[in-house]
Formats: structure tokens, sequence, C-alpha cells
């Protein structure tokens, strides 16, 4: 089933040269998909498109097989498609780990049990057993990086946009990241620029150049 | 708009959420009722008109920061703060300024009356300051948001309270890396307009990335399906020991108040 799909989409930030021309970029149910490029090129943006954080300027974007043009469209599309943020401190905005956890799920209408099952299960998954009561700006930056992954997770989607995921984690917490990763049933899209992390996390990796995908 | 999340029932108290941290009894009270108690107690102070309440109060004060375990520490700087405001009111406030009979020449002049009001001032504040510090400084700071939310305070003002407590964080370890590459590019401050025009490029650029940090983080909230409801997962359990903390504290205030305006009642 394919869950996002950019039909040639244009876009430019206010009086830039464009980013993104032209751009064809689709994820399905079941595919992981890693995404190179060099920086500027334009992959954060490539993501923010997808979810409806940017409108391109031209072309389509279709969730879930419906075309999707305003902020309504897209919220049935967050539900099923989670975004983890670059900088986990932009994600991270509670006061306590299990508040942040709990957020999305309390937001999908689950209650406060079942919201709290979440908690414990998500962070015992990646770990990060205890963390609950921690305050969020006292984590250090790897914990943060994997309580920001906790949050996109315990909203249980069927695929996640990860923006350079494995960044400023050390080799036990990256190893921890991937095995949760693989041993999971989501599909993804994944940003990095370490090229042996996404061919071995992904079934096919492109490259984002000069505005386009290349496989 | 912040709504309680649905209160859990009562047995479900094992789950590690609704343990808090607990050094001290004062740690341990709800924090509900340490608002409340705070919040009445400076009021009263504040609305006394002489000295002998306040005076008392302050001997309240002391007992309620040694039972607070706190330790001298946590008061000490912030006594510090405090007064050095308070030092400013002893200055100016004894003296009065007039005409001379001449008129035209300005006459300064002792004021015995505005050195009893200093004095009077340095009493309530200080009274006061001692028991909100003994009092909230010995929650956890979200527990006192979550305290404010549950006592029914504007949902929109708690949220902001949160988000504030949560980013100034984030904007004083920003901050600080400026700084840092100023300094290590051997910025010395000075007082010249070198140091002034970086000094103010510094406070823009944290302005602008604050405003972006905004975005993104609203963004992420988006993404995570926020639709106007902040949740509140903490619940506070209503125990003995609050009632008879809130019985006390509640008698305090009155006996307080009854020093103050006893006389006029029964006269």
């Amino acid at each position: 089933m394919e869950l996002i799909r950019l039909q040639g989409v244009d876009f430019a930030y206010d009086g830039r040269p464009p980013v993104l021309r032209g751009l064809d970029f689709s994820l399905s149910a079941g595919q992981r998909l890693g995404i190179l490029g060099p920086n500027g090129a334009g992959k954060s943006t490539l993501f923010m498109l997808c979810l409806g954080l940017l409108r391109p300027q031209a072309g389509a974007v279709y969730g879930l097989g419906r075309a999707c043009r305003e902020e309504r469209d897209f919220r049935a599309l967050r539900r099923e498609v989670g975004y983890l943020f670059q900088d986990p401190e932009d994600q991270l905005f509670s006061l306590t780990v299990a508040e942040d956890v709990a957020f999305g799920p309390l937001n999908l209408g689950l209650g406060r049990e079942r919201a709290l099952e979440l908690v414990d299960g998500t962070l015992g998954k990646l770990g990060l057993a205890g963390f609950q009561r921690r305050v969020t700006y006292h984590l250090s930056g790897g914990e943060k990086r994997l309580v920001s992954l906790a949050t996109v997770l315990a909203m249980q989607p069927r695929a996640v946009l990860l923006d350079e995921p494995s960044n400023g984690l050390d080799e036990e917490r990256s190893a921890t990241l991937e095995r949760v990763l693989m041993d999971s049933e989501l599909s993804w899209a994944m940003v990095s620029h370490d090229r042996a992390f996404l061919e071995r996390t992904c079934q096919r990796v492109l490259v984002l150049k000069n505005g386009r995908l290349q496989g | 708009m912040a709504r309680p999340s649905p209160p859990a029932p009562r047995q479900a108290t094992t789950h590690p959420l609704d343990h808090a941290p607990a050094p001290g009894l004062a740690a341990r009270l709800d924090p509900r009722g340490k608002v409340v108690v705070a919040l009445a107690y400076s009021l009263l102070l504040a609305l006394c008109p002489g000295p002998l309440a306040p005076a008392l109060g302050l001997g309240f004060s002391l007992g309620l920061a040694v039972w607070s375990g706190l330790g001298w520490r946590v008061f000490w700087r912030r006594a510090l703060a405090v007064n050095a405001f308070v030092a400013f009111l002893w200055l100016f406030l004894p003296w009065r300024l007039g005409l001379g009979p001449a008129g035209g020449q300005i006459t300064l002049s002792y004021n015995p009356q505005g050195l009893a009001l200093a004095g009077l001032i340095t009493l309530k504040a200080n009274a006061i300051f001692l028991a909100v510090v003994a009092l909230l400084g010995s929650s956890q700071i979200n527990d006192i948001f979550h305290a404010l939310a549950h006592l029914r305070l504007p949902a929109k003002l708690v949220t902001l309270f949160v988000l504030f407590y949560r980013y100034l964080h984030v904007m004083r370890r920003e901050y600080l890396r400026l700084r840092q590459a100023m300094a290590v590019r051997c910025f010395t401050p000075g007082s010249n307009l070198h140091t002034y025009r970086s000094l103010a490029q510094l406070i823009g650029v944290l302005v602008l990335r604050s405003l972006d940090r905004s975005e993104r983080v609203y963004q992420a909230m988006l993404c995570r399906g926020f639709a106007g409801t902040f949740w509140l997962l903490d619940h506070f359990h209503w125990r003995r020991r609050d009632t008879v903390f809130c019985s006390l504290g509640g008698a305090a205030i009155l006996s307080l108040g009854l020093v103050q305006w006893g006389g006029t009642l029964w006269n």
C-alpha cells in the first residue's frame, strides 16, 4: 500500500534558488529507503513536504492514496507516518520524558492507562526503562535522540521519516537504534550521511542531487 | 487548551509516575496544598498595615525554612538578591523632599516614618520570600506546574509557563554557545561601541533562533497529532498529612490575621 507520494514537486524557500525541481518520491508499506545527499540538498525539506509542514510551489502530494492540499488533509497521514526531527531539542517540549512520550498517544485519543502502557513499552524497547520521570532538558544528547524516537514510536505508526537518526549516538546506542528499527515492522525513509548505516538498514539507497532523487 | 487526562483509579499508585522522589516531609506534601497555603500566607502578610504580624510571620517563615530541609545555601543566595532590592528602600525612603520657606530652594529632611515603612517592607519581603521558597522550592518545578493546572489556573497560562521554563534552558545553552564562539575569537567585552554592537547582534541572533525553533517545535507537535490539547499525566493523591499541613497552615494564617486585625474586630 502506498503511504506517501510526491509528484513533480518544486520547492524554493523565500528569495532563494529552488531546492527541489520536479521531484518524484514515493514510500509504500514494506519499503525501507535510504536517502543520501550533500548538505543543503533539501533532504529535510523533502520530509517536511511529505507531511505537509511545507507546501510545494508546484506538483502534488498524496497521502494514503489521497491528494493532500490543506492542513486537514495531512492529519490522517500523520497518524500513520511519524517524523523524527534532526534536532531532538525541537521534538521534546515537555518537562518529563513520560509526558513527552505520552503526548502523541493521548492526541490519538487513547486513554491515560493505554498511553502509560505505551510509554513503558516503548521506553523499555529502546533501553530507556526507568526514564519516565527524568527531566527532558537534563538528558544527554544521545538520550534525547532516543527519547524523541520513543515519542514517535509510541504512536505506533506504520512508517517513519528519520532525519539523521544515528547522528550523535555512541556505538552502543546506535546499535540499539538499529536493532529496534530492524526488529520492527516499520517502513521508513531515512536521511543520513553514513552510507554504511543506510546500506545495512535500507533496501534501496537514493541520492538527492540537483533537486531530484536518483536511484 | 490543557485538560486533565482522565484520572487514574486510586489503586493504580504502583506506577512510577505517581511516586515523586522524596527526601523530606516538605517534599512529599501535595503541591496543591502548598501552593494554596503559600498564596494565602503571602497575601495576608502583604496586606498587614502594622509590624507585629509580619514580625511573627518572619518567625513562622524561619521555622518553615528550617523544616523544609532545603539547606541554608538555597536560601542564602536568594536572600541576598531579595535584600539587594530592599536596601534601596532604606536608602531612599527615610528622606523627604520639600520646598524651602522662600520657595525655589529644595530641602531634604529626615523622615522617621519612611524608616518605619522601610522596616515594615523588609519584614514582609523576607517573611514572604522565606515561606514561598520553603514551600514551593521543596517541590519539583513540573509538580508545581501540574498543581497550578489542577487548581484550574487558566490552561493557556500554565502552558505558557511550561514552555517558557522548558525553552529557557535551551536559550541559555544557545546563549552560552554563542558567547563561547565569540570568546574563542578573542572577544573581550569593554565599554566601547564594538562591544555594544556585538552584544546587540548576539541578542538579535538569539531572538531569531528562538523564533525558528518555536516554528520547528510547533511542526513537531503537529506531526504527533497536536490539536490544541495539552495533556496532564501527573495526578496527585491527597493524604492525611496534606490535610494536617493545610489545617496548620490555615491556623497560622488565621492567628496572624487575628494578631493584626483582632483588636479592631473586638471593638
